[in-house]
């Protein structure tokens, strides 16, 4: 299977791989996957005063494909408000990253690892968290 | 000059050897008659090359000559021995005793009879990858006509204990068919000392062409037969119909030979290699070998790299070195390799887990290589692994509630 420059690039130097300080209150903190699924995403926000995204970060334990996914998802969140955040749609990342069919899931996950973080975030200032619905590809 | 990719899944296929190749060239343009035609000389020369290289291929394993059936390759010898079994032996009972671990041509060639009236037993394999004669002798019942056992596992290089198994299979009266596809060419296997009554095996996997295998069929204590799986001019006393492979024949014959002459030199050197690739891989911290270091091929060795996924490891190589993965996200189930998950491995193991088989032209050089590179992305992959930070802090993964995809 060939897979695009993009996502070679993302794979190869990927984009904001670390840890945020989840202690604090303005860290969000989504986990998802499972190792037996062969993938755990965990992406994590930092908003600021303005509710906007001012750092994001990611380790992920998967394919080449999932590791590209939540890079550019990182990418993609910073600068963003979290309201804004939550509007991301998978097929984004799909088309960005060239993904093959199979490999969708991996941009499903990373759709849900931002709206995890979001909802952790919502969680520790108080407000409701929101309701998605289930994704369905997976 | 290290010339780049390397290929180092020798389980999945092999180069040819050249001196194979050149043995078939002629059966192409100049000696290209039917081998069944018998009233001119074209077919008389393709005839004298398949018994010469019948000849080969029996004495490889230590068989009569009339005894090979030529096919187009293990899965249908796979086929033809098992479908070819239960058909003729119908009359004698449906038991069919088999094991977990088993090429998908094996059992979802079990799983067809089931559908068909067969009783199949599926052994389940020890944490190491192995049946033990215990297991197989327990598991007979007086309706069990075969038990269909692998000589080496293609994922995780086992030697099941075939010898002690034939003895099994010999005194209960039951045939013994093994999958020996991994195993010939690369260390001595012989059909008469190890009591087996059928066997498959493959040219391509121990540098012969593709398209060409032999299903051994025992004739002699006791003479076994199979029911032919495709209806036609009777070719291969019978058992097998169809024109015969002739150049394909003649390199398969050819690299019977050669394997008969450099298997024991190219069997000490690779274990060599293996073992310092190994012992390099198992440098990392949490890698751990999949299968039974004590009996297993020289060639073959299984590690898993715990807390990074095989498939994302292979990625940071696999333009430079060619290696396969148990795991198996790219497949629609996820699943990953259902071989390491019978051995007992949880999914992460399995998910984590690189399969190197080394051949003929692997090097030295090569497998230094292949350590740096491996070594350097499962550390890269780790530091951006959650579960790998994770594992630092001391979190116990189980007890983690993961949302399950």
């Amino acid at each position: 299977m060939a897979y695009s420059d993009k996502l070679l690039d993302h794979y190869n130097n990927p984009k904001n791989v670390g840890t945020l300080d989840k202690s604090k209150n303005n860290v969000g903190t989504g986990l998802v996957g499972a190792p037996e699924c062969g993938d755990v995403m965990r992406l994590q926000i930092e908003v600021d005063e303005n509710g906007v995204i001012a750092d994001a970060k990611f380790k992920t334990f998967g394919c080449g494909s999932a590791i590209a996914s939540s890079s550019l998802a990182t990418e993609w969140l910073k600068g963003k408000s979290i309201e804004d955040a939550i509007k991301i749609d998978n097929m984004v990342l799909v088309e960005e990253l060239n993904l093959p069919p199979v490999k969708i899931h991996c941009s499903v996950l990373a759709e849900d690892a931002i709206k995890a973080a979001v909802n952790d975030y919502r969680k520790k200032n108080g407000l409701e968290e929101i309701q998605f619905e289930e994704s369905v590809v997976h | 000059m290290l010339k780049l990719p390397i290929y180092l899944d020798h389980n999945a296929t092999t180069p040819c050897d050249p001196r194979v190749v050149e043995a078939m060239i002629p059966y192409f343009t100049e000696a290209y008659g039917n081998a069944a035609s018998r009233n001119h000389p074209f077919g008389w020369k393709a005839e004298e090359a398949v018994d010469y290289a019948r000849e080969q291929v029996a004495k490889l394993i230590n068989a009569d000559p009339k005894e090979i059936i030529f096919t187009s390759g293990a899965t249908e010898g796979d086929n033809l021995a098992i479908k070819g079994v239960f058909e003729m032996y119908a009359t004698k009972g449906n038991h069919i005793i088999t094991c977990n671990i088993e090429h998908k041509a094996v059992l979802d060639t079990c799983k067809h009879l089931e559908k068909e009236g067969a009783e199949v037993t599926y052994l389940e394999v020890s944490d190491k990858g192995l049946v033990t004669p215990e297991q197989v002798e327990a598991a007979i019942k007086p309706n069990t006509i075969l038990i269909a056992l692998m000589y080496g596992n293609n994922e995780i290089g086992t030697l099941m204990p075939i010898r002690e198994i034939g003895a099994i299979a010999r005194k209960h009266g039951v045939l013994l068919f093994t999958d020996g596809v991994q195993a010939v060419g690369k260390i001595p296997v012989d059909v008469k000392a190890d009591n087996i009554d059928l066997m498959a095996f493959t040219a391509h996997k121990m540098y012969g062409p593709k398209g060409v295998g032999a299903l051994y069929v025992r004739r002699k204590n006791p003479r076994v037969k199979v029911t032919a799986q495709m209806d036609g001019g009777g070719h291969e006393r019978g058992m097998r119909s169809g024109t015969l492979n002739v150049p394909g024949i003649v390199g398969f014959g050819k690299a019977c030979e050669l394997a008969m002459n450099e298997m024991q030199q190219d069997a000490e050197r690779l274990s060599k290699l293996r073992d310092k690739l190994e012992g390099a891989l198992m440098q990392l911290e949490e890698a751990y070998i999949n299968g039974d270091p004590a009996h297993r091929l020289p060639h073959v060795t299984n590690i898993s790299f715990k807390y990074v996924e095989g498939e994302g490891l292979l990625m940071g190589f696999n333009k430079d070195i060619a290696l396969s993965s148990g795991s198996a996200c790219t497949s629609a189930s996820l699943e990953p390799s259902y071989v390491l998950k019978a051995l007992g491995l949880g999914d992460d193991l399995a998910h984590s887990s690189l399969r190197f088989g080394l051949g003929r032209y692997t090097t030295e050089e090569q497998i230094d290589y292949t350590i740096e590179a491996i070594s350097k992305t499962v550390t890269k992959l780790r530091e951006m692994s959650p579960l790998w930070e994770m594992y630092k802090e001391g979190i116990d993964l189980n007890t983690i509630e993961w949302a399950h995809h």
